[in-house]
């Protein structure tokens, strides 16, 4: 068991390595470098040198590659660009507000999703089933522009309930985004809620068709006891992983809804210095979203090696 | 009851069970609907220059942002373009792309995936870690750096979509390629002394064909997400040529005037990707695989 | 029978909505009782609706299945009738089931102690406080081993045969009136098997339940039930005592399927049961048996009889029965071919060890201990034309031999030879002439045949491969290989999945035979067949013994099909060889202790014949590091020698060893 999971930790060091890597890689690979990139036009003379000099691009590739890394193991990503920032105070500000839509479309969502997955799936081709079934199709695969866009027509501008756009600045208290964050929240709730729904459902469905429900059955065990001690403790531990693909998805790419609803986050801030060609940013954003994917997979895969007694023995027995 | 042969009309022929699995597809509600849809906005793709009532990019100073009238069926544009014949045109450049972009991103990382599914041991694990530190990088990002670097041509969004989306194919053919190799038809042929590539053409490739196909008609849905996302930011499709993305994009600002902008286009893109997700749900049906198990990477 | 039966079954018909929206009947017409105190045995092959009859018994259809017509009453009352909440007091409480698969049947997240104090919960009014005495004390019943150790497991940490007996310890914790058993015993090795079946007995014994056993396996039945049903395409055809339904069975279906059973003690191969049975819905206006059966008249054809008291304590469905004694005289099982004693060497293998788990680098780092050989020591030279079989339990290595043999996994050591030239080790080093004369035959036809492939595809391969046949030739020759095993050209282009199983093990058996092999390895061929297709397939092999001459290497659990077919059998325990000889010698008095052990255990479809159970049904893991590898089982276990050294090769006449410390004379 502990052989596992060292090897399933340092399989997760080496991915983050190789993240490293491909995003220098990809970064050096690209015409020009951060400077010629960042200044475009005015990429001459005494101003680059300037730049060069700043951002230390003047050693070899191998040397900087090695202080870039250094300093992102500490939390220093260097500075940006354009203000002479420090990355990572930048890009922290932005992470706490990007967490906050995940944390408000996780803890609505999984519940909801789960409850639903569950509900489905024991009922399965029921008309409840068949409605909540297509309305998960709809809203998993409705391009999320256009579902915040609908949300917008019809909650702020035709109703009036709630702002259509977030205004509030990206250094103002957390609160203050209240009311504006709710339209972004549904709008991400619904794509994920949806996801793991239909995964439950399926996951329901295998394990409602297994010989252990129906010798369950035939022990005369009262339907409730059945859904609740028999199937969900089994259904439920393939959802860990989709779950955890969601969450990895939630914290790193909604760069659309954000821009969708103007929201300063994480996403927002990787479109802007794209935009503004401002290359070190990009690396730290790439690095911080990359390990968190990285992370919240690995989790998922402890907790279902751990929550699972079959998976448990095999890895001992394998011991 | 497992054990009774199914009496009827022998049927073979890769051609032949394609019509099986089209015919079972359509038997279904939303299989139907699905096929429907996709098969409408191809054929709308295909002809809609020569049927479109006006030209995508005469504007119209005196019509600007009408709601549906008998002249426009969808009302006019801010710059008083017809919005029906923009929303007819708007998924010609969507599809083109994709269509090109997908059976790319199948072909190479269906192949990566089953050469690696193959090979196993050492190169295996580091190109799957490799895979892993791509798949760990959001989409957005990478296609935006090669966009904003090399233009949004044609010439660069096609391959960089088809190099990007065919990343989780590997993964995917990859474990297709696991569940064949491991039954006994496969160790049938190997201890028969059949070559390696026989055996990948003729016991491995017509048993993952069935998951790569599912996952195609899943790849060319997420990548027609993608690019109109990428055209809905700003980054994709150029003005004044018409993409639903950019239409929307373009016509939010005036919403609160006149939703038809963003109504038009919409439905267009929403009902083309509906429609592929159920064909592909219809599609995993009729080939008995379990779609929504996959994991979404 | 003064009492009224527990359970009864009247005219019961189930079925469900098939494609074309027409109702496909499953079972037509059933009826059965049964009291307390009785067992009654319902044989049939799979897809004659046995186990639906015992399901609907609980008032239980699965999924997609409704009920027609009939009623099924336990203790008085229709159980449809019934509502959930008195159907869930009758489950597990009154009417006990125990299933075929227990090892899917047990809650893979739940504890064994949670999911029998559960049934108590449910079905005991005893104190909380009691629940794990009582617990303890079910576990004890059914003699599983240190009940406390087991009650904190989960099922997947127990074996096959642990787990049907916690089923079944489960299935008492209701204190039942009626228990039902779906193959309660299927898929277990035969000591395991013989081991469930007599604790089943001395239960049914103590309690005076009222017993329903369904089973393909006419041994099973003979062993534990007073009263047989016969069950053929959803009907009954033959009720009666088990002892006349197995020494003179009066319906032609029951007698041929009793033919088709290979014996332990009987030097003939069974016969087979021709054709196939209707699928459901198919079955016209007559018989169902009639298109198979060798008495049929017109009338059989046109009508079907009726279930009716044949005057010796039966009731057949047929009209005439009188006459099927007649049917014996032609059914005659064909003799086995034995090879000719002078005949060359055709398969060598000498001292092959194998290893299967291969070291992980991070376990390598760790420092583990090397894994014992799966395999080791195995030398067993046979000659051309001779059939050797492979016996031994799950887990003994048998069918890992075969895949060595076939290159398909490399020993780590040993030697291979085929007619006295080396052998390389891997198929890939293996010249084009030695793949094609060695040819392997998988046990499921289902994954040893590509889905995707027809027949003609399939067929075509080895002769493209070897003979570079094409187009006109290649068709001529594939036909020509179908029709030696008995299926026609029409067969060319099915798809496997449009085949039975008895069909495409035949399309497996010929394109073996297509690439015309020395040497034919055939692993567990049979066992995933029903037995009247068994004893076709061996009639099969048999044929191309006598035709071709060919060399088998059949490897089986089932001690009475080697008998059938085998000139030589070799008994392997946990990868080690125990005894090796011609088939009379090793079948015969003079035997290794676990052979003897095998040989007890069997079952046969003769209610007068009882198992001997002489070792206990330990399941073991890995050998043990040195010493006897039976050394933990043996019933003849001498002192510490067992334990510590290798036994030696004892020699008798006519080739006939056995590896043991007991003096010869004990033997």
């Amino acid at each position: 068991m502990i052989s596992m999971l060292i090897r399933r930790l340092l399989l997760g060091v080496v991915t983050v390595w190789i993240v490293s890597v491909i995003i220098f890689a990809g970064v050096e690979m690209l015409p020009g470098d951060a400077c010629t990139a960042f200044l475009e036009r005015d990429a001459k003379g005494e101003m680059l040198a300037h730049c060069r000099e700043a951002q230390g691009l003047n050693q070899p590739p191998v040397e900087r590659y090695l202080s870039w890394a250094a300093g992102a193991i500490q939390g220093d990503f260097g500075t940006s660009m354009s203000g002479d920032q420090s990355i990572s105070e930048m890009v922290g500000l932005r992470v706490k507000l990007s967490l906050m839509l995940a944390m408000g479309a996780l803890i609505g969502g999984v519940p909801l999703a789960i409850f639903l997955g569950v509900v489905t799936g024991i009922w399965r081709d029921r008309p409840l089933d068949v409605f909540l079934s297509t309305g998960a199709i709809f809203a998993m695969t409705i391009p999320e522009f256009i579902s915040a866009t609908i949300l917008i027509l019809i909650f702020s501008i035709w109703l009036g309930w709630v702002p259509g756009i977030v205004i509030t600045p990206a250094d103002a208290p957390v609160l203050d985004f209240f009311p504006e964050f709710i339209l972004p929240i549904v709008v991400l709730g619904m794509v994920m809620t949806a996801h793991i729904m239909r995964m439950v459902r399926t996951s329901v469905i295998e394990v409602m068709a297994s010989d252990y429900v129906q010798m369950a059955t035939l022990k005369g065990v009262p339907f409730r006891q059945i859904v609740f001690r028999h199937v969900l403790p089994n259904a439920l531990l393939p959802a860990i992983n989709v779950v955890a693909l969601t969450v990895a998805w939630l914290l790193g790419g909604v760069v659309v809804v954000e821009m969708v609803f103007n929201y300063p986050g994480l996403g927002r801030m990787m479109v802007d210095a794209i935009s503004d060609r401002d290359l070190p940013v990009v690396q730290a954003i790439a690095m911080i979203v990359a390990t968190t994917y990285v992370c919240v997979n690995l989790t998922a895969d402890v907790m279902t090696m751990i929550l699972n007694p079959r998976l448990r023995t095999l890895y001992m027995r394998a011991k | 009851m497992s054990d009774m042969a199914a009496p009827g009309i022998p049927r073979t022929g890769r051609l032949r069970r394609m019509g099986t699995v089209l015919r079972d597809m359509a038997a279904s509600p939303s299989g139907a609907i699905g096929l429907t849809l996709v098969v409408a906005h191809l054929v709308m793709a295909l002809i809609s220059p020569w049927i479109v009532p006006y030209d995508y990019k005469v504007m119209d100073s005196g019509m600007v942002l009408s709601g549906p009238t008998g002249a426009h069926w969808l009302g006019t544009d801010e710059f008083g373009r017809d919005i029906f014949s923009r929303v007819l045109m708007g998924g010609r450049e969507a599809l083109l792309v994709t269509g090109i972009a997908t059976p790319l991103a199948m072909l190479w990382g269906g192949m990566m995936g089953i050469l690696l599914g193959l090979a196993g041991g050492r190169l295996d694990e580091v190109m799957m870690r490799v895979v892993d530190a791509f798949l760990s990088l959001p989409w957005i990002l990478k296609l935006l750096v090669l966009v904003m670097t090399f233009g949004n041509g044609m010439m660069v969004i096609i391959p960089t979509l088809g190099f990007f989306y065919g990343i989780p194919v590997i993964r995917v053919a990859r474990a297709a390629t696991h569940d064949v190799v491991a039954r006994d038809f496969v160790s049938a042929a190997r201890a028969r002394g059949h070559g390696r590539f026989g055996i990948i053409k003729r016991e491995l490739l017509p048993n993952v064909l069935d998951t790569m196909m599912v996952e195609g008609a899943m790849r060319w849905s997420w990548m027609l997400l993608a690019f109109s996302s990428l055209s809905f930011l700003g980054f994709g499709v150029s003005p004044p040529t018409p993409d639903w993305g950019l239409m929307i994009s373009e016509s939010r600002v005036y919403m609160p005037l006149s939703p038809w902008g963003v109504l038009g286009p919409m439905v267009a893109l929403s009902s083309l990707i509906i429609g592929i997700n159920l064909s592909a749900d219809a599609l995993a049906k009729a080939m008995g695989i379990d779609r929504a198990r996959k994991a979404v990477v | 029978m003064g009492a009224p039966p527990l359970i009864s079954v009247r005219d019961l018909s189930v079925g469900f909505t098939g494609r074309t929206g027409a109702t496909v009947p499953v079972l037509r017409g059933v009826d059965m009782a049964v009291c307390r105190g009785q067992s009654l045995g319902i044989v049939g092959e799979s897809g004659s609706g046995k186990s639906t009859v015992a399901l609907a018994a609980m008032g239980y259809l699965k999924r997609g299945l409704r009920r027609l017509s009939g009623e099924v009453c336990f203790d008085g009352a229709d159980m449809f009738a019934r509502t959930r909440l008195e159907l869930e007091a009758i489950r597990g409480g009154q009417l006990g089931l125990i299933p075929q698969n227990s090892g899917q049947s047990l809650t893979p997240t739940l504890r064994i102690g949670r999911q029998i104090t559960e049934a108590l919960r449910l079905h005991c009014k005893m104190p909380e406080a009691e629940h794990e005495a009582r617990v303890l004390d079910l576990l004890a019943q059914v003699r599983l081993p240190d009940p406390e150790v087991i009650m904190r497991r989960f099922p997947h940490e127990l074996s096959g045969g642990q787990q049907q007996r916690v089923a079944i310890a489960m299935a008492l914790a209701g204190e039942p009136d009626a228990l039902l058993l779906d193959e309660p015993t299927t898929g277990l090795d035969v000591t395991t098997q013989a081991h469930i079946l007599e604790l089943l007995r001395d239960l049914a014994a103590e309690r005076n339940m009222a017993m329903v056993y369904v089973s393909h396996d006419l041994g099973v039945i003979a062993r534990v039930c007073e009263e047989v049903m016969v069950m053929y395409a959803g009907e009954v055809v033959l009720q009666g005592p088990v002892r006349q339904v197995l020494q003179d069975p009066v319906h032609p279906y029951a007698r041929g399927l009793l033919a088709s059973i290979p014996r332990l003690g009987e030097r003939h191969l069974p016969v087979a049961l021709e054709g196939r049975p209707p699928a459901p819905g198919e079955a016209g206006q007559g018989c169902a048996f009639a298109p198979r059966c060798g008495l049929a008249i017109d009338q059989c054809r046109e009508l079907a009889p009726p279930m009716a008291p044949d005057g010796a304590g039966n009731l057949v469905r047929c009209y005439r029965h009188q006459d099927v004694g007649g049917l014996d005289a032609a059914r005659q099982g064909s003799l086995p071919r034995r090879c000719d004693k002078r005949s060359g060497a055709a398969l060598d293998l000498g001292a092959v060890a194998i290893c299967y788990t291969a070291q992980g680098w991070l376990e390598r780092m760790l420092g583990h201990a090397a894994p014992v050989l799966t395999v080791e020591g195995i030398s067993i030279a046979i000659r051309q034309g001779e059939t050797v079989g492979l016996v031994g339990e799950s887990g003994s290595g048998k069918s890992t031999i075969l895949k060595t043999v076939a290159g398909l996994l490399p020993p780590v050591a040993g030697k291979i030879s085929l007619c006295d030239k080396p052998l390389p080790v891997r198929v890939e080093q293996r010249a084009p002439d030695q793949l094609r004369r060695v040819q392997l035959v998988f046990q499921n036809p289902d994954e040893s045949l590509n889905p995707r492939h027809s027949v003609a595809d399939i067929l075509a391969q080895p002769l493209r491969l070897y003979y570079g046949l094409k187009g006109a030739e290649l068709y001529q020759r594939s036909v020509e290989i179908l029709e030696t095993v008995r299926l026609g050209a029409h067969y060319m282009d099915r798809l496997p999945g449009q085949l039975s199983g008895g069909e495409k093990q035949r399309v497996a058996i010929a394109r073996a035979f297509a690439a015309e092999p020395e040497v034919v390895l055939c692993d567990e061929i049979t066992s995933a067949l029903d037995v009247s297709v068994q004893a076709a397939m061996l009639e099969l092999l048999n044929e191309f013994k006598r035709l071709k001459g060919t060399t088998y290497v059949f490897v089986s659990h089932d001690l009475a099909v080697v008998r059938a077919l085998s000139d030589r059998v070799a008994v392997l325990y946990q990868g080690r060889l125990c005894e090796i000889g011609p088939v009379e010698a090793v079948y015969g008095p003079r035997s290794h202790p676990y052979t003897e052990v095998l040989l007890n255990a069997v079952l046969e479809p003769d209610p007068d014949v009882a198992p001997k159970l002489m070792a206990a049904d330990v399941v073991e893991l890995s050998p043990p590091a040195m010493g006897c590898p039976f050394q933990r089982r043996c019933p003849r276990k001498l002192a510490d020698i067992c334990d510590q050294k290798t036994p030696p090769w004892r020699e008798f006449e006519g080739g006939h060893g056995i590896r043991c410390h007991l003096p010869p004379e004990d033997l």
